[in-house]
């Protein structure tokens, strides 16, 4: 689905000593299939941006369309829960917010609430296991009985259980261990292609952003800092180091290799062994 | 054993009986004056140690000395004047409605003279650097802040070992280089010991001893210099190295490394040497 902000500001409890001003005119463009970081500092506005996505929040002016969903100020969204059958949230921690007695239940919840047969759940239930790599035989356990690791998996399989078109991904990776992080990330980019989803993921990390998204948006207080191809966003050093963020750990590798021992790499998704080859070949020595 | 403040013989431990064991026969020990890294997987048993450090748990089997006290329930309140903790949520342990009052509620609890209290509350929230934020709402902090506070808070019960159980796991980039800041400052301004827990390798670098542990036991206890060389097998107990140790190891057999480097700078310092003979 098609994701547009068209001038959308956002102000929590207006007219109030409270008010605060969380998203301030922003505009951006989303096209169906794109893979999207949004990346931002504590406070920059990101959670307030999500809660736009499904309809949790409405614009307190200017207007978002989802697909054919829009979220206008003073203005009935038509269908609303459809949206939200279609945008799939993973907030943070989302292992917090299981509560059935089985897994089976848990993973179920969304798509009855939706309205989705017993049948239907039953033929959904086998993919969105194999899906986040999680044994069947644990359907009938209690969630609260697995590690911290697979109840986030039982999580992630509740929201995909929902068939949405879109996945909205808030900072998934929290609190994994490096392992853990790695196999989430990769599940969610294996999903991304495999499902043609529209996928937006909200991370701190700018090396996630890099590794997996292909446009990237940078918010700062609420606002539009930086936007475009993460090729183009990573290298504008000054521009990032504005709003404290730093440029990613091979980026910054290959600038000083640049600078300090006029070896030229041009970033290019390299993994470590490509990298470490091509340094081989200007180096010397690499013969 | 007057220079071992931490003592760990033959620890064993778990949650219940019918569960499996956290930790098993885990020995180890920490010199005066070292900081040392805990390190390991999720469900490693890292944080375990933590908690039986400052008497939140006890060991089922083995003992477990502090500054040459056995932790016992007996002894648990004096263990607790010699250990700080630093826990990962930042919102889950502040008391005070003030910045001042917070660092404050650990000095009130042990009956310090006012005077004194004031002058801890400043020193430590200068350490941390937060003393522009006396009268700041906790809560309003951003979360590097809110962990330097509490980081504060410990330090002005004057602990000889500070725990900092997954302090920045739960930070934004921005807040995890300030706590590593603050760490490091500390390391240098104070004598504190240090005791970091963590899954990342990137926050170990300052460390001057890593333990590594995997599915209870201590897999291997060494310096992070050594620790980044062993990519293949941190890898298989679900670690990772940072990307700097990643492309020395890749280049070891054509650049000649002195020593491991340990950050970007160093390894781009050796580079250098090496191109430069060419």
């Amino acid at each position: 689905m098609d994701i547009s902000f068209k001038a959308v500001s956002h102000t929590y409890q207006p007219n109030s000593p409270f008010e605060y001003r969380a998203l301030k005119d922003l505009s951006f463009n989303i096209q169906s299939g794109q893979f999207v970081a949004i990346v931002g500092h504590t406070g920059s506005g990101k959670s307030t941006l999500i809660q736009h996505l499904n309809g949790l929040l409405k614009p307190t002016s200017g207007e978002v369309m989802i697909g054919g969903y829009r979220l206008k100020a003073g203005e009935k969204t038509a269908n609303i829960k459809g949206l939200r059958e279609k945008v799939g949230v993973v907030f943070q921690y989302p292992e917090h917010q299981l509560f059935e007695e089985t897994i089976e239940k848990d993973i179920a919840f969304g798509p009855k609430n939706f309205g989705a047969t017993e049948e239907e759940i039953q033929t959904r239930l086998p993919k969105v296991l194999e899906a986040v790599n999680l044994d069947a035989k644990l359907l009938d356990r209690s969630p609260f009985d697995l590690s911290g690791g697979q109840m986030r998996r039982v999580a992630i399989a509740g929201v995909l259980a929902m068939e949405p078109e879109v996945l909205v991904l808030d900072e998934p990776t929290a609190g994994l261990d490096p392992k853990g992080q790695q196999e989430v990330m990769d599940m969610f980019y294996r999903l991304h292609h495999e499902k043609g989803l529209t996928t937006i993921l909200v991370t701190h990390s700018m090396e996630d952003a890099l590794k997996y998204a292909d446009h990237v948006i940078i918010l700062e207080q609420g606002k539009k800092h930086l936007e475009g191809q993460p090729e183009e966003i990573f290298v504008q050093k000054e521009r990032l180091k504005q709003v404290q963020l730093d440029v990613p750990e091979e980026i910054q590798f290959l600038m000083d290799l640049k600078t300090r021992l006029g070896i030229s790499i041009t970033y290019d998704k390299h993994s470590v062994d490509d990298l470490v080859r091509e340094i081989k070949a200007q180096i010397g020595g690499g013969r | 054993m007057a220079t071992d403040q931490v003592i760990f013989k033959n620890v064993s431990f778990r949650y219940a009986e019918d569960q499996p064991w956290v930790l098993k026969n885990v020995s180890f020990s920490i010199k005066q004056d070292e900081w040392v890294a805990i390190l390991g997987h999720n469900g490693s048993g890292k944080s375990t140690i933590a908690k039986l450090m400052n008497g939140l748990l006890f060991p089922d089997e083995g003992t477990i000395y502090v500054h040459g006290i056995e932790v016992t329930p007996d002894t648990v309140w004096d263990i607790r004047e010699k250990v700080g903790m630093v826990f990962q949520n930042p919102d889950n342990q502040f008391v005070g409605t003030t910045v001042r009052d917070d660092v404050a509620f650990g000095l009130e609890n042990r009956g310090v003279d006012r005077e004194i209290m004031l002058n801890r509350i400043e020193e430590s929230l200068k350490s941390v650097r937060m003393t522009d934020y006396l009268f700041h709402e906790p809560h309003r902090l951003s979360g590097g802040q809110k962990q330097r506070v509490a980081i504060a808070g410990v330090l002005a019960i004057q602990p000889d070992l500070i725990i900092l159980d997954e302090a920045t796991a739960m930070l934004d980039p921005r807040g995890r280089k300030e706590i590593m800041m603050t760490v490091n400052d500390l390391r240098e301004e104070t004598k504190v010991n240090l005791v970091s827990i963590t899954h990342d390798l990137n926050e170990i670098v300052g460390a001057d001893r890593v333990i590594v542990m995997n599915d209870g036991e201590i897999w291997l206890e060494t310096v992070p210099r050594e620790l980044f060389k062993q990519e293949e097998s941190l890898r298989e107990i679900g670690l990772d190295v940072p990307f700097t140790a990643k492309v020395t190891n890749r280049l070891k057999d054509t650049v000649d490394f002195d020593q491991q480097p340990l950050t970007q700078k160093e390894l781009l310092d050796q580079l250098w040497i090496f191109h430069s003979k060419q």
